[in-house]
């Protein structure tokens, strides 16, 4: 999977949480909380999502580095990733 | 028709889920209303066979008003209240909110946009996703010319409903306010452990912890967990806690989570979160807006640090929980960064006093002191 897939990924799992939302219009270094609207409800929705599309497990500790888009990518790239 | 709300007198029938003959047991949905607060799924309280239906889609009927016959187990055939509670619920909690319950049909940049020009956002078509409000619609309003003011500003049905519960609610109910900060480092911890330890899907909220000791300690305050009428308090044999739920477009909904007390930590997390989906997606059901005992608000995701509640009639108390902070505390003599949150209770002057006030909140601190036997 590239960081374009993952980018796709977050975004379309981005999109259910907020339909809303414009995600085009979401710079990859805002606070994704900030810029959707994110409560706590929403962000662990976000996290169990992607751990059913992706099969990573992701621990609360790590929840500040899910803070933007880019962070999301990055993060999810490293755990994809073959050790 | 059942009563949804404090101030409802009359509701729409949207649709039938159920047809004349259709078998249906307790809690079933059989109708959709729509009342100003939005669409209502309507359950049965009762099993039995549909008989009739009485009232058209379409057609807006008084509160009261039997729906439907439904020919219950017993060879007597009942009359109506099939869709009605068979007694009159206490009204609710929602306050505000969209015709259907939405998580939200503007974006959030087009909503601080729209803030910010001072343009009213559910007067604007969305042209977004599902109808959404985006920042386009917005810009694309305030660059057209202003309509001719009109003499004072349309209130939606939704402002009608809060105006008209709170309203009624600073008038007729003597608040009082008693508040107190707790310390939330033992609680958290253990909830950090037990978070690590279990599958993602099984994570529980913070929130959920405080939820559950406003629960629990109210066992011991049943004067708080009541329901005012003509004739005094009522308590309530069950302790129903609602929940207050945003949805993001302006409105607020706070459907009961039933015998919040007594569910294991797990559980009230799944309840919950199935709430908040439903609330945010539309389908909640009548009962769950109807039994709530008490609320509990918090608006701690927007960063405040402190809610002070006004109750919903016709319950006599509403719990508010600020955002948790980490602040200077001393603990065995030392001053060392502590998560803290502020909680603060708002209660009818005619059911108690401050006293026992200050001695519920004492037992929700004590509560969170001790995790491990929520």
């Amino acid at each position: 999977m590239t960081r374009d897939d993952l980018r796709t990924t977050v975004l379309e799992v981005l999109g259910t949480i907020a339909p809303e939302a414009e995600l085009a219009r979401v710079p990859d270094d805002a606070s994704l909380r900030e810029a959707l609207d994110l409560d706590s409800m929403d962000f662990l929705n976000f996290v169990i999502a992607l751990h059913e599309r992706l099969h990573v497990d992701i621990p609360e500790r790590d929840y500040p580095k899910l803070a933007t888009l880019a962070g999301c990518v990055d993060y999810l790239w490293r755990a994809c990733s073959p050790r | 028709m059942p009563i949804l709300g404090a101030d409802m007198e009359a509701g729409t029938l949207v649709a039938w889920r159920v047809a004349p003959g259709d078998r249906v047991e307790r809690g079933a949905i059989v109708a959709e209303v729509e009342t100003e607060k939005g669409i209502i799924e309507i359950e049965v309280f009762t099993a039995g066979t549909i008989e009739r239906l009485l009232v058209e889609p379409g057609a807006k009927v008084p509160v009261g008003t039997p729906l439907a016959t439904i020919r219950d187990e017993q060879p007597a055939m009942r009359e109506a209240p099939g869709v009605a509670p068979p007694s009159p619920a206490p009204p609710i909690p929602r306050l505000d909110g969209a015709t259907a319950p939405s998580r939200g049909r503007v974006s959030p940049a087009a909503r601080r946009r729209a803030h910010d020009l001072g343009i009213d956002v559910p007067a604007l078509a969305g042209t977004g996703p599902s109808g959404a409000v985006t920042l386009d619609d917005v810009e694309r309003a305030a660059a057209a010319p202003a309509p001719a003011p009109s003499e004072a500003a349309a209130m939606s049905p939704m402002r009608r409903a809060i105006a008209a519960a709170m309203g009624r609610s600073k008038r007729e109910i003597p608040h009082f306010y008693l508040d107190t900060t707790i310390s939330l480092r033992t609680a958290l911890g253990w909830l950090e452990r037990a978070n690590a330890s279990c599958s993602v899907t099984d994570r529980v909220l913070p929130g959920v912890l405080l939820v559950k000791a406003v629960a629990l300690a109210l066992r011991a305050f049943p004067e708080l967990n009541a329901r005012w009428s003509d004739r005094g308090p009522l308590p309530l044999p069950a302790i129903n806690v609602g929940v207050a739920i945003s949805l993001r477009d302006g409105g607020l909904v706070a459907p009961a989570i039933q015998e919040t007390d007594r569910l294991p930590l797990p559980d009230l997390m799944r309840r919950f979160r199935d709430l908040v989906a439903r609330a945010r997606s539309g389908g909640l059901r009548s009962s769950e807006l109807s039994e709530s005992t008490i609320t509990v608000t918090s608006l701690g995701e927007q960063g405040v640090e402190r809610v002070t509640g006004v109750i919903f009639p016709p319950q006599v108390a509403i719990v508010g929980f600020g955002r948790i902070v980490e602040r200077p505390w001393v603990a065995g003599g030392a001053v060392v960064p502590t998560p803290v949150v502020t909680v603060t209770l708002a209660a009818d002057h005619r059911v108690t006093d401050g006293h026992r006030a200050a001695r519920f909140l004492v037992a929700v601190e004590q509560l969170l002191q001790k995790p491990e036997d929520l």
